[in-house]
């Protein structure tokens, strides 16, 4: 799965994760067809149309094995929230079908022990998102994945399990104290002297540097299948 | 995506004001109030971190959730239990529908017994009923014997935390009202000086008051006893020394028997400030017997539903089960930046987001937009010691929220799910979003968009390119 964020804003996300899959040796393909999983109706309180959206996506991933997200919020709302979102919906099935096949990259790369032969990296900071961590109850699989990368040295810095303030609706609707709490989490990862800032979210990463630009904080950002998949 | 501004309503609680996102930016003005709550999100964090290692708060939880839910089921039987027995012990009870007729019963009590002074004990349920006001406005004496709370009736302020309600003032700032108070300036802001103080004055209202009003963290039902936990001993004094001993409580605070109790009675404070027992658990079974030395003449329960009820049985029961320990606000990243005062409701943090406007309505102005101010990281979740799922039931929230924001972000929602459940017009739409931000970049960044979009570049800038130069 692409994401609708990778696809607006970074598709070398997508492209990245897809090239660190083909090099570990599995076959990926990029249904044509997909959109979005839903996640932002859905978060904002408005389930009827997340789920038009989310009924789409089940329908595109309907019989494939497994499906990899590089996003831990996307795969979180497939795993977590679709099994409410379709609770007494003729798509009941369905979507606890998608729920149960449907991993995060790195949880993904982790649960079949590939190696995606990443090259060098520097030292990188790891965030923690936080829906990969809390929803998918997942800290270990990225920071295993960085560590395999030829070179790079994985420096945490204070409070990496704390929210980078995006949220969703909530960056548009509070925006001064998700930028507040975006500040903090630039400075908390330019204070550990890493090269650059990791996570396995797109949203996250987007909010921390346009912040970061924005307060002339000196964060570099990639994402962790860029990272991988370069 | 299109977003609307939300935060339109305002509210009258205390001296809050302006909407919701108003205050937060109110908040996140002050640097005094930003370094207190640090302080004491750090000792709450290396507390609970303790209580987890060594008592295994972690492992307790599933027992403490098990136990909640059960009493959530039972409610309607627990009650009936609770009643009798309370009752049988030569108490009064009462049940009451509302907030209303709460102060209502206790106002009333207050002018048949003749009294002039109360003195209260730190309650949530009384903070949530409005007693005081009425109690005020009925011409009475109030006086708050918590130090947190008594140092918030001096500066005229409502709580910021469940448990810890000045947790936002630092020591100077309470030095500050103590001196205002006593007409003197030579009260020292250290600890020991600021607690000596407050003990005196208190001390000489303990001994006026005629009613005692306290709440309850846990009654059970099998021997009709309600159970205040405290660590400065004022819940002692306000429950024994006046004639008449009122405890209010929600009517979800009940639970079977002391199996039961004694599990939640380690849980609460070891969740709430990582204490592995509170200094003071009083027990309450009745009024002062034949032969007893000490305790009220009277003890009347009251019972508020207030709204709690009507949550059985809906996506919204799982809510009932909080033990009001406070910890989802400590770990809540927002209420840690700006304090339980920006949400401007009795119930601050994320138990406060979802059981306000539930109590309220949906369309309460002055709650209904609290359910967004989370970014739904699910923190609250992780520190809940009932395991409620604070994240899930804020999006439900959100769905239930009624508000002018909230219907015309569902007609934009509508247009955006038209758009994306089809290949095409998905595609035409994140085209036309790179278009834009290649149309408006300079340097590789855009620093400014028009409409809605304007609440994301108010903070930040977007890159035109991925990964984003520097």
């Amino acid at each position: 799965m692409r994401t609708c964020l990778a696809d607006a804003i970074a598709p070398s996300v997508w492209k990245c994760a897809r090239r660190a899959l083909a090099r570990a040796g599995v076959d990926v393909r990029v249904p044509r067809g997909q959109t979005c999983c839903g996640q932002p109706a859905w978060t904002a309180g408005h389930p009827d149309h997340a789920r038009a959206v989310a009924r789409h996506t089940l329908k595109v991933f309907a019989g494939t094995d497994e499906v990899v997200v590089p996003s831990g919020s996307c795969a979180a709302m497939i795993v977590h929230a679709y099994p409410e979102m379709f609770a007494g919906e003729p798509e009941e099935e369905a979507a606890r079908d998608l729920a149960s096949r449907t991993l995060e990259f790195t949880q993904f790369l982790a649960r079949h022990g590939l190696d995606p032969r990443p090259r060098a990296a520097g030292s990188v900071t790891y965030h923690d998102s936080c829906h990969m961590l809390r929803v998918l109850d997942e800290k270990d699989s990225p920071r295993e994945a960085l560590a395999n990368v030829p070179g790079a040295e994985l420096v945490e810095m204070e409070r990496t399990d704390q929210c980078c303030g995006f949220g969703g609706v909530f960056s548009l609707d509070f925006p001064e104290l998700s930028g507040r709490l975006g500040e903090e989490k630039a400075r908390a990862a330019a204070a550990t002297g890493a090269d650059e800032l990791v996570a396995c979210d797109l949203s996250c990463l987007l909010h921390i540097a346009g912040r970061a630009h924005r307060t002339g904080v000196p964060v570099r950002v990639r994402h962790i299948a860029e990272v991988l998949g370069s | 995506m299109t977003r609307p501004r939300r935060g339109t309503s305002t509210v009258a609680y205390g001296d809050v004001t302006g909407t919701l996102r108003e205050r937060t930016v109110e908040a996140l003005r002050d640097p005094t109030l930003a370094a207190n709550l640090r302080t004491a999100g750090e000792s709450w964090g290396e507390a609970r971190d303790h209580m987890r290692s060594e008592y295994g708060l972690d492992d307790m939880r599933a027992r403490a959730r098990d136990i909640r839910r059960g009493n959530i089921r039972r409610l309607p039987e627990l009650l009936t239990e609770l009643q009798s027995n309370v009752r049988a012990n030569g108490g009064v009870v009462v049940r009451a529908a509302d907030g209303v007729e709460a102060c209502r019963y206790i106002v009333g009590l207050a002018r048949e017994r003749g009294a002039h002074v109360v003195a209260k004990s730190k309650s949530m349920a009384t903070e949530e009923i409005k007693l005081n006001e009425a109690l005020q406005g009925a011409g009475l004496e109030v006086v708050e014997t918590d130090l947190g709370e008594w140092i918030l009736q001096l500066a005229g302020q409502h709580p910021s935390h469940i448990i810890a309600p000045a947790v936002h003032l630092n020591r100077d700032q309470v030095a500050a009202l103590f001196r205002e108070e006593a007409g003197r300036d030579d009260i020292p802001s250290d600890r020991e000086a600021l607690v000596a103080h407050a003990r005196m004055r208190l001390r000489e209202k303990f001994a006026a008051a005629e009613i005692g009003i306290s709440g309850v963290n846990i009654a059970v039902a099998s021997t009709g006893t309600v159970c205040i936990v405290e660590n400065e001993g004022n819940a002692r004094l306000v429950t024994a020394l006046p004639r008449v001993h009122v405890a209010v409580m929600g009517m979800e605070r009940v639970v079977a028997d002391w199996d039961e109790a004694a599990h939640l009675l380690q849980v609460l404070p070891m969740a709430a400030i990582g204490q592995d027992a509170a200094n003071y658990v009083n027990l309450i079974t009745g009024p002062r017997r034949e032969g007893e030395q000490d305790g009220p003449d009277e003890f009347h329960l009251v019972i508020v539903d207030g709204g709690r009820g009507a949550l059985r049985g809906t996506e919204f029961e799982e809510a009932l089960s909080c033990i009001r320990c406070g910890a989802c606000l400590y770990s809540c990243p927002m209420w840690r930046t700006v304090g339980g005062q920006a949400y401007g409701s009795p119930y601050s943090g994320p138990i406060g987001a979802v059981i306000t406007p539930l109590l309220e309505g949906p369309s309460s102005p002055g709650s209904r937009d609290l359910p967004f101010m989370s970014s739904l990281c699910g923190a609250c979740h992780e520190a809940c010691p009932v395991g409620i799922p604070l994240h899930d039931l804020l999006v439900r929230a959100r769905a239930r929220a009624s508000s002018p924001g909230t219907r015309v972000a569902g007609v934009a929602f509508r247009g955006w799910s038209l758009l994306w459940r089809h290949p095409i017009t998905y595609r035409l739409s994140t085209a036309m979003g790179r278009l834009l931000l290649r149309i408006r970049g300079r340097d590789g960044w855009v620093r400014s968009l028009p409409g809605p979009a304007r609440n994301w570049t108010d903070q930040r800038d977007i890159p035109t390119r991925w990964p984003p130069r520097r």
